[in-house]
Protein backbone atom coordinates (compact mmCIF):
# COMPACT_ATOMS: atom_id res chain seq x y z
CA UNK A 1 0.00 0.00 0.00
CA UNK A 2 2.62 2.47 1.11
CA UNK A 3 4.77 1.82 -1.95
CA UNK A 4 1.92 1.97 -4.42
CA UNK A 5 1.80 5.67 -4.89
CA UNK A 6 5.57 5.94 -5.21
CA UNK A 7 5.63 3.25 -7.90
CA UNK A 8 2.72 4.94 -9.63
CA UNK A 9 4.53 8.26 -9.35
CA UNK A 10 7.59 6.76 -11.01
CA UNK A 11 5.66 5.20 -13.85
CA UNK A 12 3.87 8.49 -14.53
CA UNK A 13 7.17 10.34 -14.20
CA UNK A 14 8.72 8.31 -17.02
CA UNK A 15 5.96 9.55 -19.34
CA UNK A 16 6.48 13.12 -18.21
CA UNK A 17 10.21 13.27 -18.86
CA UNK A 18 9.89 14.40 -22.46
CA UNK A 19 7.02 16.75 -21.70
CA UNK A 20 7.85 20.17 -23.23
CA UNK A 21 7.14 21.90 -19.91
CA UNK A 22 9.59 19.65 -18.06
CA UNK A 23 12.21 20.08 -20.78
CA UNK A 24 11.81 23.85 -20.65
CA UNK A 25 12.43 23.91 -16.91
CA UNK A 26 15.44 21.61 -17.23
CA UNK A 27 16.95 23.76 -19.96
CA UNK A 28 16.39 26.89 -17.91
CA UNK A 29 18.23 25.28 -15.00
CA UNK A 30 21.21 24.49 -17.20
CA UNK A 31 21.13 27.93 -18.75
CA UNK A 32 20.89 29.84 -15.47
CA UNK A 33 23.54 27.79 -13.68
CA UNK A 34 25.79 27.66 -16.75
CA UNK A 35 25.60 31.45 -16.89
CA UNK A 36 26.39 31.61 -13.18
CA UNK A 37 29.44 29.38 -13.73
CA UNK A 38 30.67 31.54 -16.63
CA UNK A 39 30.31 34.73 -14.59
CA UNK A 40 32.02 33.18 -11.59
CA UNK A 41 34.90 31.86 -13.72
CA UNK A 42 35.45 35.26 -15.30
CA UNK A 43 36.07 36.96 -11.98
CA UNK A 44 37.48 34.03 -9.98
CA UNK A 45 40.29 32.91 -12.26
CA UNK A 46 42.32 36.14 -12.37
CA UNK A 47 41.87 36.57 -8.63
CA UNK A 48 42.89 32.98 -7.96
CA UNK A 49 46.02 33.33 -10.11
CA UNK A 50 46.98 36.46 -8.19
CA UNK A 51 46.35 34.72 -4.92
CA UNK A 52 48.10 31.50 -5.88
CA UNK A 53 51.22 32.98 -7.44
CA UNK A 54 51.85 36.17 -5.49
CA UNK A 55 52.91 36.69 -1.93
CA UNK A 56 51.64 39.70 -0.09
CA UNK A 57 50.99 40.61 3.54
CA UNK A 58 47.60 39.44 4.75
CA UNK A 59 47.38 36.67 2.17
CA UNK A 60 46.44 34.08 4.79
CA UNK A 61 43.58 36.35 5.86
CA UNK A 62 42.15 36.46 2.35
CA UNK A 63 42.42 32.69 2.08
CA UNK A 64 40.72 32.20 5.42
CA UNK A 65 37.95 34.53 4.30
CA UNK A 66 37.39 32.57 1.08
CA UNK A 67 37.27 29.29 2.94
CA UNK A 68 34.84 30.85 5.39
CA UNK A 69 32.59 32.05 2.56
CA UNK A 70 32.29 28.47 1.34
CA UNK A 71 30.22 27.77 4.42
CA UNK A 72 27.61 30.47 3.90
CA UNK A 73 24.22 28.72 3.59
CA UNK A 74 22.26 29.41 0.42
CA UNK A 75 19.32 30.84 2.36
CA UNK A 76 21.61 33.47 3.80
CA UNK A 77 22.73 34.38 0.28
CA UNK A 78 19.05 34.46 -0.65
CA UNK A 79 18.18 36.74 2.24
CA UNK A 80 21.10 39.13 1.70
CA UNK A 81 20.56 39.32 -2.05
CA UNK A 82 16.81 39.84 -1.63
CA UNK A 83 17.50 42.83 0.59
CA UNK A 84 20.02 44.11 -1.96
CA UNK A 85 17.99 43.50 -5.11
CA UNK A 86 14.57 44.62 -3.92
CA UNK A 87 13.76 47.80 -5.90
CA UNK A 88 14.11 50.07 -2.89
CA UNK A 89 17.32 48.31 -1.81
CA UNK A 90 20.86 49.48 -2.59
CA UNK A 91 21.06 47.48 -5.86
CA UNK A 92 17.38 47.84 -6.72
CA UNK A 93 18.05 49.91 -9.80
CA UNK A 94 19.64 46.89 -11.52
CA UNK A 95 16.21 45.26 -11.73
CA UNK A 96 17.55 41.81 -10.87
CA UNK A 97 14.86 40.59 -8.46
CA UNK A 98 12.67 37.82 -9.90
CA UNK A 99 14.81 37.44 -13.03
CA UNK A 100 16.98 34.65 -14.46
CA UNK A 101 19.99 36.97 -14.38
CA UNK A 102 19.35 37.63 -10.69
CA UNK A 103 19.58 33.91 -9.96
CA UNK A 104 22.75 33.65 -12.08
CA UNK A 105 24.47 36.48 -10.23
CA UNK A 106 23.44 35.02 -6.88
CA UNK A 107 24.68 31.55 -7.77
CA UNK A 108 27.89 33.03 -9.18
CA UNK A 109 28.56 34.61 -5.78
CA UNK A 110 27.78 31.31 -4.10
CA UNK A 111 30.25 29.30 -6.18
CA UNK A 112 33.06 31.87 -6.37
CA UNK A 113 34.72 30.67 -3.14
CA UNK A 114 34.48 27.05 -4.34
CA UNK A 115 36.27 27.80 -7.60
CA UNK A 116 38.85 29.99 -5.91
CA UNK A 117 39.81 27.59 -3.17
CA UNK A 118 40.24 24.64 -5.56
CA UNK A 119 42.19 26.66 -8.12
CA UNK A 120 44.42 28.34 -5.55
CA UNK A 121 45.36 25.06 -3.89
CA UNK A 122 46.09 23.37 -7.22
CA UNK A 123 48.24 26.34 -8.28
CA UNK A 124 50.15 26.25 -5.01
CA UNK A 125 50.79 22.51 -5.19
CA UNK A 126 52.44 22.91 -8.59
CA UNK A 127 53.98 26.32 -8.28
CA UNK A 128 57.32 25.65 -6.53
CA UNK A 129 58.91 23.09 -8.80
CA UNK A 130 57.51 24.28 -12.13
CA UNK A 131 58.42 27.88 -11.53
CA UNK A 132 61.97 26.92 -10.54
CA UNK A 133 62.28 24.75 -13.61
CA UNK A 134 60.95 27.41 -15.95
CA UNK A 135 63.21 30.04 -14.48
CA UNK A 136 66.32 27.85 -14.79
CA UNK A 137 65.37 27.17 -18.41
CA UNK A 138 65.54 30.93 -18.96
CA UNK A 139 61.88 31.97 -18.89
CA UNK A 140 61.02 35.34 -17.41
CA UNK A 141 58.67 35.78 -14.44
CA UNK A 142 55.49 36.15 -16.50
CA UNK A 143 56.18 33.16 -18.70
CA UNK A 144 57.03 31.09 -15.68
CA UNK A 145 53.70 32.01 -14.10
CA UNK A 146 51.86 31.16 -17.31
CA UNK A 147 53.55 27.79 -17.32
CA UNK A 148 52.27 27.17 -13.79
CA UNK A 149 48.71 28.04 -14.82
CA UNK A 150 48.97 25.75 -17.83
CA UNK A 151 50.15 22.87 -15.68
CA UNK A 152 47.24 23.24 -13.26
CA UNK A 153 44.58 23.30 -15.95
CA UNK A 154 43.17 20.03 -14.63
CA UNK A 155 42.49 21.60 -11.26
CA UNK A 156 40.76 24.52 -12.96
CA UNK A 157 38.48 22.21 -14.95
CA UNK A 158 37.61 20.26 -11.80
CA UNK A 159 36.79 23.50 -10.01
CA UNK A 160 34.47 24.62 -12.80
CA UNK A 161 32.64 21.28 -12.84
CA UNK A 162 32.21 21.22 -9.06
CA UNK A 163 30.94 24.80 -9.16
CA UNK A 164 28.37 24.09 -11.85
CA UNK A 165 27.05 21.13 -9.89
CA UNK A 166 26.75 23.23 -6.77
CA UNK A 167 24.90 25.96 -8.63
CA UNK A 168 22.39 23.74 -10.39
CA UNK A 169 21.50 21.87 -7.22
CA UNK A 170 20.97 24.81 -4.88
CA UNK A 171 17.47 25.89 -3.90
CA UNK A 172 17.71 28.91 -1.61
CA UNK A 173 18.86 31.53 -4.10
CA UNK A 174 16.75 30.21 -6.97
CA UNK A 175 13.65 30.39 -4.79
CA UNK A 176 14.19 33.70 -3.02
CA UNK A 177 15.69 35.68 -5.90
CA UNK A 178 13.98 33.88 -8.78
CA UNK A 179 10.56 33.50 -7.21
CA UNK A 180 9.65 30.33 -9.17
CA UNK A 181 7.66 32.32 -11.72
CA UNK A 182 5.96 30.53 -14.56
CA UNK A 183 3.56 31.73 -17.22
CA UNK A 184 2.96 29.57 -20.27
CA UNK A 185 5.11 30.86 -23.11
CA UNK A 186 6.44 33.57 -20.84
CA UNK A 187 9.66 35.45 -21.39
CA UNK A 188 10.17 36.30 -17.73
CA UNK A 189 9.87 32.83 -16.26
CA UNK A 190 12.26 31.85 -13.49
CA UNK A 191 11.08 28.36 -12.60
CA UNK A 192 14.08 26.02 -12.48
CA UNK A 193 14.43 22.34 -11.52
CA UNK A 194 15.02 22.83 -7.80
CA UNK A 195 12.20 25.33 -7.25
CA UNK A 196 9.80 23.26 -9.34
CA UNK A 197 10.63 20.09 -7.38
CA UNK A 198 10.07 21.95 -4.11
CA UNK A 199 6.74 23.34 -5.32
CA UNK A 200 5.34 20.08 -6.69
CA UNK A 201 6.39 18.15 -3.61
CA UNK A 202 4.62 20.62 -1.36
CA UNK A 203 1.58 20.50 -3.60
CA UNK A 204 1.70 16.70 -3.43
CA UNK A 205 1.97 16.39 -7.22
CA UNK A 206 4.39 13.55 -6.87
CA UNK A 207 4.83 12.31 -10.43
CA UNK A 208 5.99 15.57 -11.94
CA UNK A 209 8.27 16.15 -8.95
CA UNK A 210 9.85 12.75 -9.54
CA UNK A 211 10.24 13.43 -13.28
CA UNK A 212 12.05 16.68 -12.55
CA UNK A 213 14.10 14.96 -9.86
CA UNK A 214 15.24 12.26 -12.28
CA UNK A 215 16.38 14.93 -14.72
CA UNK A 216 18.24 16.89 -12.06
CA UNK A 217 20.00 13.74 -10.88
CA UNK A 218 20.79 12.91 -14.49
CA UNK A 219 22.46 16.27 -15.03
CA UNK A 220 24.43 16.10 -11.80
CA UNK A 221 25.60 12.53 -12.44
CA UNK A 222 26.58 13.30 -16.03
CA UNK A 223 28.65 16.24 -14.90
CA UNK A 224 30.21 14.08 -12.20
CA UNK A 225 31.14 11.43 -14.75
CA UNK A 226 32.73 14.16 -16.80
CA UNK A 227 34.72 15.22 -13.77
CA UNK A 228 35.92 11.65 -13.18
CA UNK A 229 36.93 11.44 -16.82
CA UNK A 230 38.96 14.64 -16.41
CA UNK A 231 40.58 13.25 -13.26
CA UNK A 232 41.60 10.04 -15.05
CA UNK A 233 42.98 11.94 -17.97
CA UNK A 234 45.06 14.02 -15.63
CA UNK A 235 46.52 10.99 -13.86
CA UNK B 1 50.71 18.71 -23.01
CA UNK B 2 49.42 19.71 -26.42
CA UNK B 3 47.00 16.82 -26.44
CA UNK B 4 45.66 17.99 -23.07
CA UNK B 5 45.10 21.49 -24.35
CA UNK B 6 43.23 20.19 -27.36
CA UNK B 7 41.03 17.99 -25.23
CA UNK B 8 40.33 20.85 -22.90
CA UNK B 9 39.44 23.09 -25.81
CA UNK B 10 37.04 20.44 -27.00
CA UNK B 11 35.42 20.22 -23.57
CA UNK B 12 35.05 23.97 -23.29
CA UNK B 13 33.66 24.10 -26.81
CA UNK B 14 31.11 21.42 -25.94
CA UNK B 15 30.06 23.19 -22.75
CA UNK B 16 29.69 26.59 -24.38
CA UNK B 17 27.85 25.12 -27.35
CA UNK B 18 25.54 23.23 -25.03
CA UNK B 19 24.79 26.29 -22.93
CA UNK B 20 24.23 28.38 -26.02
CA UNK B 21 21.84 25.80 -27.40
CA UNK B 22 19.91 25.91 -24.15
CA UNK B 23 19.79 29.67 -24.07
CA UNK B 24 18.36 29.93 -27.55
CA UNK B 25 15.88 27.18 -26.72
CA UNK B 26 14.32 28.30 -23.46
CA UNK B 27 12.65 31.31 -24.95
CA UNK B 28 10.52 29.39 -27.39
CA UNK B 29 7.40 31.35 -26.65
CA UNK B 30 4.15 30.37 -28.27
CA UNK B 31 3.99 33.63 -30.14
CA UNK B 32 7.45 33.61 -31.64
CA UNK B 33 6.33 36.16 -34.20
CA UNK B 34 6.54 38.85 -31.54
CA UNK B 35 10.15 39.86 -31.83
CA UNK B 36 10.20 42.38 -29.02
CA UNK B 37 9.86 41.40 -25.38
CA UNK B 38 6.38 41.89 -23.99
CA UNK B 39 5.96 44.27 -21.08
CA UNK B 40 5.87 42.64 -17.70
CA UNK B 41 3.67 43.36 -14.69
CA UNK B 42 4.71 42.06 -11.29
CA UNK B 43 1.74 41.12 -9.16
CA UNK B 44 2.15 40.03 -5.55
CA UNK B 45 -0.72 37.73 -4.77
CA UNK B 46 -2.17 35.75 -1.89
CA UNK B 47 -1.38 32.05 -1.95
CA UNK B 48 -5.05 31.07 -1.84
CA UNK B 49 -5.58 32.58 -5.29
CA UNK B 50 -2.28 31.27 -6.61
CA UNK B 51 -2.56 27.69 -5.34
CA UNK B 52 -5.84 27.13 -7.17
CA UNK B 53 -4.07 27.81 -10.46
CA UNK B 54 -6.56 30.42 -11.66
CA UNK B 55 -3.88 33.08 -12.13
CA UNK B 56 -1.38 31.05 -14.13
CA UNK B 57 -3.91 29.07 -16.13
CA UNK B 58 -6.62 31.62 -16.83
CA UNK B 59 -5.74 35.23 -16.07
CA UNK B 60 -2.17 35.33 -17.39
CA UNK B 61 -2.76 33.71 -20.81
CA UNK B 62 -5.85 35.81 -21.61
CA UNK B 63 -4.17 39.01 -20.46
CA UNK B 64 -1.08 38.28 -22.52
CA UNK B 65 -3.11 37.60 -25.63
CA UNK B 66 -5.19 40.72 -25.17
CA UNK B 67 -2.55 43.30 -24.25
CA UNK B 68 0.78 41.53 -24.86
CA UNK B 69 1.63 42.13 -21.21
CA UNK B 70 3.11 39.25 -19.28
CA UNK B 71 1.99 38.80 -15.68
CA UNK B 72 4.54 37.76 -13.12
CA UNK B 73 2.82 36.41 -10.05
CA UNK B 74 4.71 36.28 -6.77
CA UNK B 75 2.74 34.09 -4.39
CA UNK B 76 3.01 35.28 -0.80
CA UNK B 77 0.54 35.69 2.01
CA UNK B 78 -1.27 39.00 2.13
CA UNK B 79 1.30 40.25 4.65
CA UNK B 80 4.21 39.21 2.44
CA UNK B 81 2.53 40.67 -0.63
CA UNK B 82 2.17 44.00 1.13
CA UNK B 83 5.84 43.97 2.20
CA UNK B 84 6.86 43.15 -1.38
CA UNK B 85 4.78 46.06 -2.64
CA UNK B 86 6.21 48.49 -0.08
CA UNK B 87 9.75 47.65 -1.10
CA UNK B 88 8.84 48.36 -4.70
CA UNK B 89 8.79 44.85 -6.12
CA UNK B 90 5.26 44.85 -7.50
CA UNK B 91 2.90 46.93 -9.64
CA UNK B 92 -0.28 45.74 -7.96
CA UNK B 93 -1.37 43.35 -5.22
CA UNK B 94 -4.20 40.82 -5.00
CA UNK B 95 -5.25 40.52 -1.38
CA UNK B 96 -8.07 39.54 0.97
CA UNK B 97 -7.56 41.12 4.37
CA UNK B 98 -9.56 44.31 4.79
CA UNK B 99 -7.78 45.62 7.88
CA UNK B 100 -4.35 45.19 6.30
CA UNK B 101 -5.52 46.66 3.01
CA UNK B 102 -6.83 49.70 4.82
CA UNK B 103 -3.52 50.21 6.64
CA UNK B 104 -1.62 49.76 3.37
CA UNK B 105 -3.71 52.46 1.70
CA UNK B 106 -3.61 54.79 4.71
CA UNK B 107 0.19 54.73 4.47
CA UNK B 108 -0.16 55.99 0.93
CA UNK B 109 1.09 52.92 -0.92
CA UNK B 110 -2.12 51.76 -2.55
CA UNK B 111 -4.77 53.37 -4.73
CA UNK B 112 -7.87 52.53 -6.80
CA UNK B 113 -8.89 49.39 -4.93
CA UNK B 114 -11.37 47.14 -6.75
CA UNK B 115 -13.23 44.14 -5.35
CA UNK B 116 -13.31 41.39 -8.00
CA UNK B 117 -14.20 38.06 -6.41
CA UNK B 118 -15.43 36.36 -3.27
CA UNK B 119 -15.88 32.92 -1.81
CA UNK B 120 -16.08 31.53 1.70
CA UNK B 121 -13.77 30.34 4.40
CA UNK B 122 -14.54 26.95 5.91
CA UNK B 123 -13.41 25.08 8.99
CA UNK B 124 -12.24 21.67 7.85
CA UNK B 125 -11.31 18.64 9.91
CA UNK B 126 -11.28 14.86 10.11
CA UNK B 127 -14.37 12.95 8.97
CA UNK B 128 -15.05 11.47 12.39
CA UNK B 129 -14.99 14.98 13.91
CA UNK B 130 -13.74 14.12 17.42
CA UNK B 131 -14.42 17.64 18.72
CA UNK B 132 -18.03 17.48 17.50
CA UNK B 133 -18.25 20.78 15.62
CA UNK B 134 -20.12 19.70 12.49
CA UNK B 135 -22.80 22.22 11.55
CA UNK B 136 -22.22 24.58 14.47
CA UNK B 137 -21.78 28.33 14.19
CA UNK B 138 -18.20 29.52 13.89
CA UNK B 139 -17.99 30.83 17.47
CA UNK B 140 -19.49 27.67 18.94
CA UNK B 141 -17.20 25.49 16.87
CA UNK B 142 -14.06 27.34 17.95
CA UNK B 143 -15.08 27.11 21.60
CA UNK B 144 -15.56 23.38 21.18
CA UNK B 145 -12.14 23.04 19.57
CA UNK B 146 -10.43 24.84 22.45
CA UNK B 147 -12.30 22.67 24.93
CA UNK B 148 -11.30 19.50 23.10
CA UNK B 149 -7.73 20.70 22.69
CA UNK B 150 -7.28 21.50 26.35
CA UNK B 151 -8.67 18.08 27.22
CA UNK B 152 -6.17 16.44 24.87
CA UNK B 153 -2.98 18.45 25.36
CA UNK B 154 -0.82 15.73 23.83
CA UNK B 155 -2.63 15.84 20.47
CA UNK B 156 -2.41 18.30 17.62
CA UNK B 157 -5.97 19.58 17.32
CA UNK B 158 -5.78 22.88 15.46
CA UNK B 159 -3.36 23.98 12.73
CA UNK B 160 -2.87 27.67 12.04
CA UNK B 161 -1.05 29.20 9.07
CA UNK B 162 0.40 31.95 11.24
CA UNK B 163 2.01 33.60 8.20
CA UNK B 164 0.33 37.00 8.20
CA UNK B 165 -1.84 35.98 5.27
CA UNK B 166 -5.44 37.03 4.68
CA UNK B 167 -6.69 33.65 5.87
CA UNK B 168 -4.59 33.98 8.99
CA UNK B 169 -5.89 37.51 9.58
CA UNK B 170 -9.44 36.15 9.32
CA UNK B 171 -8.59 33.32 11.70
CA UNK B 172 -7.27 35.74 14.33
CA UNK B 173 -10.47 37.79 14.05
CA UNK B 174 -12.62 34.67 14.40
CA UNK B 175 -10.74 33.58 17.54
CA UNK B 176 -11.25 37.06 18.94
CA UNK B 177 -14.99 36.87 18.28
CA UNK B 178 -15.08 33.59 20.13
CA UNK B 179 -13.30 35.21 23.07
CA UNK B 180 -9.75 33.91 22.62
CA UNK B 181 -6.42 35.62 22.08
CA UNK B 182 -4.57 34.08 19.14
CA UNK B 183 -1.14 34.90 20.59
CA UNK B 184 -2.03 33.14 23.84
CA UNK B 185 -3.47 30.10 22.07
CA UNK B 186 -0.23 29.66 20.13
CA UNK B 187 1.48 28.69 23.37
CA UNK B 188 -0.86 25.79 24.04
CA UNK B 189 0.39 22.35 23.15
CA UNK B 190 -2.57 21.27 20.98
CA UNK B 191 -2.27 24.34 18.76
CA UNK B 192 0.18 24.03 15.84
CA UNK B 193 1.43 26.53 13.27
CA UNK B 194 2.97 25.96 9.82
CA UNK B 195 4.07 29.43 8.75
CA UNK B 196 3.40 28.50 5.14
CA UNK B 197 0.78 28.72 2.41
CA UNK B 198 -2.74 27.31 2.31
CA UNK B 199 -1.96 24.21 0.27
CA UNK B 200 0.90 23.16 2.47
CA UNK B 201 -1.13 23.77 5.62
CA UNK B 202 -4.01 21.62 4.35
CA UNK B 203 -1.64 18.75 3.58
CA UNK B 204 -0.19 18.94 7.06
CA UNK B 205 -3.61 19.18 8.71
CA UNK B 206 -4.82 16.14 6.82
CA UNK B 207 -1.68 14.22 7.68
CA UNK B 208 -2.18 14.92 11.39
CA UNK B 209 -5.97 14.54 11.49
CA UNK B 210 -6.43 18.04 12.84
CA UNK B 211 -8.72 21.03 12.17
CA UNK B 212 -7.90 24.21 10.31
CA UNK B 213 -9.45 27.25 8.65
CA UNK B 214 -9.16 27.22 4.85
CA UNK B 215 -10.50 29.13 1.91
CA UNK B 216 -12.96 26.94 0.03
CA UNK B 217 -11.08 27.21 -3.28
CA UNK B 218 -7.82 25.63 -2.18
CA UNK B 219 -9.71 23.06 -0.09
CA UNK B 220 -11.85 21.92 -3.03
CA UNK B 221 -8.89 21.65 -5.35
CA UNK B 222 -6.87 19.55 -2.93
CA UNK B 223 -9.77 17.39 -1.83
CA UNK B 224 -10.81 16.71 -5.43
CA UNK B 225 -7.30 15.71 -6.39
CA UNK B 226 -7.21 13.27 -3.48
CA UNK B 227 -4.31 14.97 -1.75
CA UNK B 228 -6.17 15.50 1.51
CA UNK B 229 -8.88 13.73 3.41
CA UNK B 230 -10.80 16.38 5.33
CA UNK B 231 -14.46 17.31 5.62
CA UNK B 232 -16.02 20.75 5.56
CA UNK B 233 -17.50 20.95 9.05
CA UNK B 234 -18.40 24.63 9.45
CA UNK B 235 -19.41 26.78 6.50
CA UNK B 236 -22.30 28.87 7.79
CA UNK B 237 -22.09 32.45 8.90
CA UNK B 238 -21.55 35.82 7.36
CA UNK B 239 -18.19 36.27 9.07
CA UNK B 240 -16.81 33.48 6.87
CA UNK B 241 -17.10 35.49 3.67
CA UNK B 242 -13.79 35.99 1.89
CA UNK B 243 -13.50 39.05 -0.36
CA UNK B 244 -10.66 39.46 -2.88
CA UNK B 245 -9.52 42.87 -4.08
CA UNK B 246 -6.83 44.29 -6.33
CA UNK B 247 -4.93 47.37 -5.16
CA UNK B 248 -2.76 49.40 -7.52
CA UNK B 249 0.57 50.72 -6.26
CA UNK B 250 0.56 54.49 -5.90
CA UNK B 251 2.98 55.82 -8.55
CA UNK B 252 3.51 58.99 -6.50
CA UNK B 253 4.80 56.95 -3.57
CA UNK B 254 6.86 54.39 -5.45
CA UNK B 255 8.06 55.77 -8.79
CA UNK B 256 8.89 53.60 -11.75
CA UNK B 257 5.91 51.28 -11.42
CA UNK B 258 3.69 50.43 -14.35
CA UNK B 259 0.54 52.22 -13.21
CA UNK B 260 -1.25 51.99 -16.57
CA UNK B 261 -0.61 48.28 -16.91
CA UNK B 262 -1.83 47.59 -13.39
CA UNK B 263 -4.96 49.66 -14.05
CA UNK B 264 -5.60 47.58 -17.16
CA UNK B 265 -5.47 44.43 -15.06
CA UNK B 266 -7.91 45.83 -12.48
CA UNK B 267 -10.18 46.88 -15.31
CA UNK B 268 -10.03 43.48 -16.97
CA UNK B 269 -10.62 41.56 -13.72
CA UNK B 270 -13.82 43.52 -13.09
CA UNK B 271 -14.93 43.55 -16.74
CA UNK B 272 -17.61 41.21 -17.99
CA UNK B 273 -15.00 38.99 -19.61
CA UNK B 274 -12.85 38.79 -16.49
CA UNK B 275 -15.82 38.14 -14.22
CA UNK B 276 -16.96 35.36 -16.53
CA UNK B 277 -13.51 33.77 -16.47
CA UNK B 278 -13.57 33.82 -12.66
CA UNK B 279 -17.06 32.30 -12.55
CA UNK B 280 -16.12 29.51 -14.95
CA UNK B 281 -12.86 28.45 -13.34
CA UNK B 282 -13.02 25.02 -11.78
CA UNK B 283 -16.63 24.30 -12.78
CA UNK B 284 -15.73 21.37 -14.99
CA UNK B 285 -13.09 20.01 -12.72
CA UNK B 286 -14.69 20.41 -9.30
CA UNK B 287 -18.36 20.59 -10.15
CA UNK B 288 -18.57 24.08 -8.71
CA UNK B 289 -16.65 27.31 -9.15
CA UNK B 290 -13.78 28.02 -6.77
CA UNK B 291 -14.47 31.76 -6.80
CA UNK B 292 -17.58 33.81 -7.40
CA UNK B 293 -17.51 37.04 -9.41
CA UNK B 294 -18.28 40.00 -7.13
CA UNK B 295 -19.39 42.58 -9.70
CA UNK B 296 -22.79 41.01 -10.61
CA UNK B 297 -23.69 40.81 -6.90
CA UNK B 298 -22.73 44.44 -6.34
CA UNK B 299 -24.74 45.46 -9.40
CA UNK B 300 -27.84 43.59 -8.28
CA UNK B 301 -27.66 45.05 -4.73
CA UNK B 302 -29.73 42.17 -3.42
CA UNK B 303 -29.40 39.29 -1.05
CA UNK B 304 -27.38 38.41 2.02
CA UNK B 305 -24.12 38.02 0.15
CA UNK B 306 -24.35 41.60 -1.11
CA UNK B 307 -24.60 42.85 2.48
CA UNK B 308 -21.78 40.61 3.63
CA UNK B 309 -19.43 41.79 0.89
CA UNK B 310 -20.11 45.36 1.97
CA UNK B 311 -19.67 44.57 5.63
CA UNK B 312 -16.49 42.51 5.30
CA UNK B 313 -14.96 43.71 2.03
CA UNK B 314 -15.79 47.40 1.75
CA UNK B 315 -14.32 50.36 3.58
CA UNK B 316 -16.43 52.71 5.62
CA UNK B 317 -16.03 56.28 4.46
CA UNK B 318 -18.27 58.69 6.39
CA UNK B 319 -21.84 57.53 5.82
CA UNK B 320 -20.91 55.34 2.85
CA UNK B 321 -19.53 51.88 2.27
CA UNK B 322 -17.08 52.03 -0.61
CA UNK B 323 -14.57 49.85 -2.43
CA UNK B 324 -12.09 52.66 -2.34
CA UNK B 325 -12.51 55.84 -0.29
CA UNK B 326 -12.27 59.15 -2.23
CA UNK B 327 -8.87 60.06 -0.81
CA UNK B 328 -7.32 56.87 -2.18
CA UNK B 329 -8.38 57.43 -5.77
CA UNK B 330 -5.67 58.39 -8.21
CA UNK B 331 -6.48 59.23 -11.84
CA UNK B 332 -9.10 56.49 -11.94
CA UNK B 333 -10.11 55.07 -15.30
CA UNK B 334 -13.05 53.14 -13.86
CA UNK B 335 -15.91 53.70 -11.42
CA UNK B 336 -16.10 52.51 -7.84
CA UNK B 337 -19.04 50.87 -6.11
CA UNK B 338 -20.32 52.73 -3.10
CA UNK B 339 -23.54 52.47 -1.14
CA UNK B 340 -25.13 54.35 1.75
CA UNK B 341 -24.34 52.83 5.13
CA UNK B 342 -28.04 52.25 5.75
CA UNK B 343 -27.92 49.35 3.27
CA UNK B 344 -25.80 47.37 5.71
CA UNK B 345 -26.84 48.77 9.04
CA UNK B 346 -30.38 49.80 8.22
Amino acid sequence: MAWDYIIQGFSEAIKLIDDPYVIEIALRSIKVSGMATLIAVVWSLPLSVLLGLRDFPGKWLVKTLINGLMGVPTVIWGLVLYLMFVPLGPLGSLGLLYTEMGISIGQALLITPIIMSIVVSSLESIEGEIRELALTLGADEIRASLQVVRESIGGIVLAIIAAFNRAISELGIALMIGGNIYVKGGVYNTRVLTTAIQMYTVRAEVSIAIALGIILMGIVLTVNLLSNFVRKWLA
Amino acid sequence: MNKKIKLLALLVFLFVGFSYGCISNTNTSTTSTVSEKPKVLTISTTTSLYDTGILENVVAPIFKEKYNIELRFIPKGTGGAILDAKSGASDAILVHALSKEQAFMEEGYGVNRKVFAYNFFVIVGPKDDPAGIRGLSVTEALKKIVEYGRAHPDQLVWVSRDDGSGTNTKEIALWKNAGFEFEALKNESWFGTTGSGMGNTLLYTSERNAYTLSDIGTYLKYQKEGKINLDVLVDKGEELINVYAIIIINPEKIPGKDFEGAMLLAEWLTSEEGQKAIAEYGKDEFGRPLFYPAVPVLKSQEGDVFKWILKYGFMKDGDKYTECPEKFRYKPTYDFFEFPASVVEG
